[in-house]
């Protein structure tokens, strides 16, 4: 069986974020990625690709995403990237992504592997941490929080410091 | 007024208050059960800015971010 998808970009942030609803088109996102590599004298470009497995009776994931917190949350990770000569780039889904797609791509270009691969570890976990998107299952085709799996942001639970 | 959203999966509409500061959104808030067991482990923005602190004194049209906790990727 042939599934196929539209791809829809939402939005894009100086080629940096990409937003898009509904799963991503891997092989044109990251083939555009290293187009952009393309004579920049990068000696890494690391890409971590995200795919939503099929488990516990999902037929989807969904996302909810929080853009004006997560600009300022990507342009904090590009401003210290650039202190160590690299970029980072991420694209990411909104609304339902089937199993077997890809919902979120981060990537880090850098002149020097060890700096791209130190890079990439810390901003794929700081953007489960912290990065404003919430994500749901899908069975059945109704949206369930999962709860479970979330994190906390960082300064979680100021409001509910009753004095 | 301030305007307060709440995001993701709280599903409640935003709401206006008419406060001076953050502690006293915090006090309103958790007047209502279904909002104040969300605030435990939600973060605070405002205009879009994290913050760490309730003692911030607000002017009209300040918008304030409840945001639970997160799962991207």
């Amino acid at each position: 069986m042939e599934i196929r998808f539209q791809f829809y970009l939402l939005f894009a942030v100086d080629d940096m974020v990409e937003i898009y609803k509904g799963p991503l088109d891997v092989k044109d996102i990251i083939s555009r990625w290293l187009d952009e590599c393309d004579g920049r004298n990068w000696g890494a470009f690391i890409p971590f690709i995200g795919i939503v497995r099929q488990e516990d009776g999902i037929e989807a994931l969904s996302f909810d995403i929080y853009e004006p917190i997560l600009l300022k949350w990507f342009q904090e990770w590009q401003d210290k990237a650039q202190k160590k000569g690299a970029i980072v780039k991420m694209a990411h889904s909104l609304g339902d992504v089937p199993i077997f797609t890809s919902s979120y791509i981060a990537a880090v270009m850098s002149p020097k592997r060890r700096v791209a691969l130190e890079l990439i570890d810390e901003f794929v976990e700081d953007f489960k941490a912290n990065a404003p998107i919430w994500k749901y299952d899908v069975i059945d085709g109704k949206r369930i929080y999962a709860q479970t799996r979330s994190t906390a942001m960082d300064g979680a639970g100021l409001m509910s410091k009753k004095d | 007024m301030v305007k307060i959203e709440f995001l993701g999966p709280i599903g409640k509409e935003s709401i206006e208050l008419d406060v001076k500061n953050l502690k006293d959104v915090a006090k309103e808030l958790n007047k209502d059960e279904n909002i104040s067991i969300w605030l435990e482990k939600s973060a605070v923005a405002l205009n879009d800015m994290i913050v760490n602190s309730l003692d911030i004194e607000l002017k009209d049209g300040d918008k304030i971010s409840i945001l639970p906790p997160v799962c991207g990727g």
